[in-house]
This record gives C-alpha cells, structure tokens and sequence, in this order.
C-alpha cells in the first residue's frame, strides 16, 4: 500500500461545505420513497454478471497489492454526498481513492435484500463473478441464506485494524456472524414507534404521549395504526413488546404474537401494512402512530416537511437491526474490498458518513468529527447529529435494545407460516 | 382467417406451378422460396418467444415441481406444491379474480361512451383525444398509482375539503380499501379498455347509422342492432386485454390496498421474492396462467372467436 497517508480530518471537513444534500434529496425523494422498492422489481431485469473470471473461491491472496478497483453495491441514500462545484461527489470515497490508488464504482443497485439475493444468486450459483466486490445486506432471513449457502468469502483477522480498535461493541461478534468472519457492520438503525404528536394529542387527549408498544394496539387508535408487512420487523418487534425477547423465543410465543397481531387486524386497528412509506402516510395523516426506523424519523424531522415527527424507543424495548459489509464469492478484488472495510473504521471517515446517514455508526468515536464540523461551521445540524441518541445511542438506550431472532431454514418456515398470513390477508 | 371462397396465397402459388405443369428448375426454386417468406418473417417473432417465453415457461414448469429454495433447489415431482398453494391462498385467488371482473365491468361502462364519442364524433381531432387517453402512458405505472395515494389521502386533496365542510366524517377513509384497489387497476387499465373499442367503433360505416335511421329506428334500437353488434370484436378484445393483467396485478393493492385485500400478484411476488420459495411460487404462477388461458379460450368459444378474427383481419 504504497502512498498511504494518514486521514486528514480537515480534507473531509473542507469537502463538507453546505450539508444539504440528504435533506434535500430526501424532500424530493419523498413522493418516490415508496416506489422505490417497486421500481425496482418493475425494473429488475439487469444482470450485471460480469463474467470475467474471478478469484476462485477459497483462495485469495489477501498479502497481493490491492488491484486499483473497487465495485461497490450499496442501497439509495446510504453513503456521505456533497455538492462541490455544481457536482455531486462522495467525499468518503474520493478520499479513499486518493489515498490508496482504488477507484471505486459505487452503485446504488440494492433496492431490497431478497431482491438483491434474487439478481445475484445465479451467479454465485455457478461460481462465477456478480461484478461486485462488496455489499450491503442487513441481518436476517437474506444474510442467514448467503452465509448458508456459502456465499460469502471468509474475511481475514489480521487486515482490520479499525475494525479492531474503534468498532462498536453491538457489531463485533453480533449473534448472526460470531467473530465478523464474513461481515462487518455497515450502519445499524432502530425499529421502533414513529407517531405523529398532532393527531395523537386529538385522539388520546389525555395521554398524548407514546411510550409503549401497547400503545399500536390502543383502540384508540383504531384505523390510524401502520404496521411493517415483513417476516423480521413486525414479528420481532411484538415479541418484544410483549415482554419475550425474540432471540429466546418459543413456536408458543410466536403464536401468541400472531394471535395478537390477528385480533389487532380483525378488530380494525391496522390501517395498513407498509413495505416502506409509512413516513407519507405518517405526513398525510393516514395513520398518526406506526412501527418505524430510527433513521427515515430524523431526516424528516429535519427536513422539516412534517415537523414533530417523533420516534420513540418503547419501553418494553426497541429491534436494532445492522446492514452488514461481505464480500461475495468469486469478487474480482477482494483485497481492495477488505481495504475499504477497515476504511471506514477511521473514526474521522465514519464521522463524515453519520453526519450524512444519520442512521446509527459503528464507530462511537466519530462523535469528535461531527462536533468538530460544527465547531468549524457554526451549523446547528452537526451538533443535533452528534447529540442525538438515534445516531450515538446512549448507554441506556443500547441497554434496551434487541436483535432479530436468527432463525435456521425450518424454523424460518414455521416463522413466515405463522407470520406471514397476517399482512397478507 | 382467410374465407373459404378466397385463395390463399399459398394456394396462388402452388395453382400458378401447376399451371405451368410444374414448371422448369428455376421456377421451382423461386416457388419454395415463396413458400419460406412466411417462415422468415416469422422468425423474428418465433425467436423471441422461444427465448424469453417458451424456454422460461418450461424450466418455471420443472421448477413448479421442485422443492427447497432459491441456491439449493431440487428437482422432483412434487405435485403437491399446486395443492399446497391452491389451499393456502383460495382467498386471495377468488378475491383478484372478483376484483377484475369489477374493474373489467367498470373500465367497459366509462370506455365504452368515451371510445365511441371519440370515433363518431373526434372529427378531426381524433388522434389528439387517442393521444390524450395514452397520455398517462408517458408516466411510469408505480409512479401513477403513487400520486393516487395523494389523490386519494385522507386528508388529501379530495377528502380534506369535504371532511373540513362536515361533508365526510373524520374517519372516512377510500385508501387502503378495496375500493381504493378496484379504482385504481381501473384507472390503470383503462387505456387497454378504451383502445380496442376505439379501433372497433372507428371502424363503424356512419351509414349504417343512417340506414338504421331511414328504417325508422329509434336511437336506442339502432345502438342495440347496429352499433353494439357491431363493436362486439372490440369489447372481446377490450375485456381480454383488461381483465387478464387486472387479475395478475400486484402494484395497485400493495399501494393502493389494506389489510385484507392481497391479491394473487402480490402473493406470487413474495414467494419469490421474499421467501425464496420458487417452487410453490411457480406453481401458484402455473395455476394462474391455466386458469386464465383456460377461462380465455372458453370465454372465446362461448361468444365466437369468427366476428372477432375477421374483424381483427380487416
């Protein structure tokens, strides 16, 4: 790694000029949020195999110099951008080309995991190259079947320094991938309760707070409840609220679950179930309390389109769920791979990617960048990320957290038999 | 379909070869060159559907017979995967097949009036009415039924107003119904509706209104016998290329819809797509496809394919 230079705080501050890409992208993006995931299996015909032989599995020289190219697949809206002379630019990226002679084509091509799974599994199937060296898939049903299936190329120990030293504790050794052998943490974030405090205040007058996960089932609200349709975060996230914790769940608790989650749909207190924009049907005032994720709750909060937005962690405890970094089997430069997930260990770079994301770091102690960015700007936005418990989840708040069940093929099936039945009805 | 009294020209040219008491060499190497036009014309398009519509269809047949999931799929005679999905999802199978005979019904009475204003009356503005029908066309099909979420919000722009007046209660809601499903496939497919009628109406010789006329038949007798009649082909067309995508979509009730009022698309798209499980979801695919060519060629058999291919090959 010939030219590496130490990171430079000020470079990546000095790209920081106007933060406001994600706030704008995310207004104008709002109308299209919810088709997002439809556009994208309306589309889905792309096979971007390259199949140009890659290494064979298994064998992977991680001491060979890195190879100068790095493909890179992420989800939309999930990495720092900044306008810099009327174009928009990925400062994170551009300082990791320039400091270790990688190009990277990063593309927004993840538009679901399953999905995702779905384009890339023939390749992986035959041995061959999906034409990317990294990607981004959260923990869960997807991540479970990839690891099974022995997708994933094993990760060496001795390359994350990073890693090592600044990796938050939730990431390091998590349930679904004991000791990081094949991932390492991208972003977590937090499902719990979105609520809007308006029509909460006029429908439960004298209550007109959320705070527990028994407040989605108050008939009070009956009509005006969004839940998530999905096999992870609404099941999980009942069993919490009804005081199990998933991971240490029975075939009797899911029952009880989907038999509460039944009554609360028969009984007219669903609304609806959402895949995504439950945020516009939260602003349109289509349901006024809904399950929702940490992230999406700050930026529209900040976007200031529906403000008093709120999200709250309920007491009985919220789902932490982490998209993970792999590199996928028969990857063209894997090493280059391995360089930029210790990368974004630095706390300086993982500091300039949560002040943009706003979704939770792996790095605690990038905290000092995102202070630093406003100690430099004056801009009140960097000092509400850094003190935010969304993006820096307080000791407390971590204490309430929990992860998904890791469930194996057969209990997957007895989980979707049961759960599944009740948001597609 | 040709009629029996013309010659094909096929016929044309095997009459011609005879006539020439089967002619000299060249002749005859011409004459089975004619005879391959039609095939190499056809090429193309028999290409095409070997390629992405044959050969999927079969491997999505052996697949429908398998079991396991995507990365490890085996392969089998598992017949009682079309069981198995018949069973689970019979509600949602009779619930898409209802909610597209409505829609098709629905499509049919707004069309009709508009499909035939336009071919009698369009006059010179004819193809800018077409055009304007086409129109939504131009905006992608998720995006459309997106802004029907707007359209149709509880406190959006047709609610809010007449809930502020007091005309509408609170609570009343159209989104996340079954109605707000139905409106909006209807509205989706409704250029699909209108085109074919148009085709058949514009096809209608204003004469024979004149004649109905002349026999001294009221408005009304002279749709019933004439114009009806008449336009029989485009509604065939018109209720075919409506119902059989209304009964598969998927966008409009994942939108649009609540609880309870899944369709079979959306059932199929997460056994795909979120549980990976190809087998049952290709059988559940096949199920449809039968039942659809299967309810197509009866409903065919019942009203005559003959006045629609004739008017078709007009």
């Amino acid at each position: 790694m010939t030219g590496r230079r130490n990171t430079d705080p000020a470079w990546l501050r000095g790209m920081t000029m106007r933060r406001m890409s994600r706030r704008d992208l995310f207004k104008a993006g709002g109308v299209g949020a919810g088709a997002l995931s439809l556009g994208a299996i309306l589309a889905a015909c792309g096979g971007g195999g390259d199949s140009s032989a890659g290494t064979s599995s298994g064998a992977i020289d991680w001491s060979a110099k890195p190879a100068g190219t790095l493909d890179f697949a992420n989800w939309p809206l999930y990495i720092d951008k900044e306008k810099v002379d009327g174009q928009l630019v990925r400062p994170s990226l551009l300082q990791f080309t320039d400091q270790n002679d990688i190009e990277v084509n990063y593309r927004e091509v993840i538009q679901g995991n399953a999905t995702f799974f779905g384009k890339i599994q023939p390749q992986l199937a035959a041995g061959k190259s999906t034409g990317y060296d990294l990607m981004v898939i959260t923990n869960g049903e997807t991540l479970t079947r990839l690891l099974a299936l022995d997708y994933v190329v094993e990760l060496p120990t001795d390359m994350r320094p990073n890693f090592d030293k600044y990796a938050a504790p939730s990431v390091k050794d998590p349930a679904y991938d004991p000791g990081n052998k094949f991932t390492m943490a991208w972003q977590s974030g937090l499902t719990g309760i979105a609520w809007d405090p308006k029509q909460i205040a006029e429908l439960r007058p004298d209550n007109p707070t959320i705070t527990s996960m028994n407040d989605l089932f108050d008939p009070v609200f009956a009509g005006k409840v969004g839940m998530f349709g999905d096999n992870a975060d609404m099941p999980n996230l009942t069993l919490l609220g009804m005081g199990i914790d998933p991971t240490t769940s029975t075939v009797d608790d899911w029952n009880a679950a989907a038999e509460k989650l039944t009554a609360q749909r028969d009984d007219g207190i669903v609304r609806q179930y959402y895949e995504q924009n439950y945020i516009n049907a939260l602003s349109n005032g289509d349901v006024a309390i809904a399950m929702g994720w940490s992230g999406d709750i700050f930026q529209t909060n900040l976007s200031g389109d529906s403000e008093g937005l709120q999200f709250t962690v309920p007491t009985e405890g919220a789902i932490i769920w982490t998209d993970n970094m792999m590199i996928p089997k028969g990857a063209a430069h894997p090493v280059d791979a391995m360089t930029y997930m210790d990368y974004v260990y630095d706390p300086d770079v993982a500091g300039q990617m949560a002040q943009w994301i706003n979704y939770i770091t792996p790095v605690p102690d990038s905290k000092a960048f995102v202070m630093g960015l406003y100690q430099d700007t004056g801009d009140e936005y960097y000092k509400n990320v850094a003190e935010s418990p969304l993006v820096y989840p307080t000791p407390e708040d971590q204490a309430k957290l929990h992860t998904y069940r890791v469930l194996t093929e057969d209990e997957q099936l007895e989980w979707n038999g049961i759960f599944q039945p009740i948001y597609q009805s | 379909m040709a009629d029996q009294g013309k010659p094909s020209l096929e016929d044309l040219v095997e009459s011609s070869v005879t006539a020439l008491g089967g002619g000299v060499a060249p002749q005859r190497l011409a004459s089975r060159r004619k005879r391959l036009v039609p095939y190499g014309l056809a090429a193309p398009s028999v290409f095409w559907l070997l390629v992405f519509f044959l050969i999927p269809t079969i491997y999505m047949g052996f697949i429908s017979l398998g079991s396991g999931y995507l990365g490890d799929i085996k392969f089998g005679l598992n017949f009682s995967n079309y069981v198995d999905v018949l069973k689970t999802y019979d509600t949602q199978f009779i619930r898409s097949v209802v909610y597209a005979l409505i829609v098709t019904f629905l499509a049919l009475c707004i069309a009709y009036p508009l499909a035939y204003w336009i071919a009698l009356y369009g006059g010179r503005r004819k193809n800018v009415f077409i055009l304007l029908i086409l129109l939504p066309f131009f905006v992608s099909f998720v995006i459309r039924t997106v802004q029907w979420q707007f359209i149709l919000a509880d406190n959006g722009i047709i609610f809010g107003p007449l809930k502020n007046l007091g005309l509408l209660s609170e609570n009343f809601h159209v989104l996340s119904t079954p109605i707000a499903v139905i409106a909006g496939i209807t509205y989706n497919f409704l250029p699909f509706t209108a085109l074919p009628l148009y085709v058949a109406l514009e096809r209608l010789d204003p004469r024979l209104l004149e004649a109905g006329r002349d026999l001294y038949a009221n408005k009304v007798t002279t749709f019933l016998k004439v114009v009806w009649p008449l336009s029989l082909p485009g509604v065939f067309a018109a209720f075919l290329l409506t119902f059989v995508p209304a009964v598969g979509d998927y966008v409009n009730s994942q939108v649009l819809g609540g609880p309870k009022t899944t369709m079979i698309g959306q059932i199929i798209q997460n056994l795909f797509q979120v549980n990976f499980d190809y087998p049952h979801g290709a059988a559940l695919s096949f199920i449809l496809m039968a039942f659809l060519l299967i309810g197509a060629s009866l409903y065919a058999k019942v009203l005559g394919t003959e006045a629609v291919t004739s008017a078709a090959g007009r």
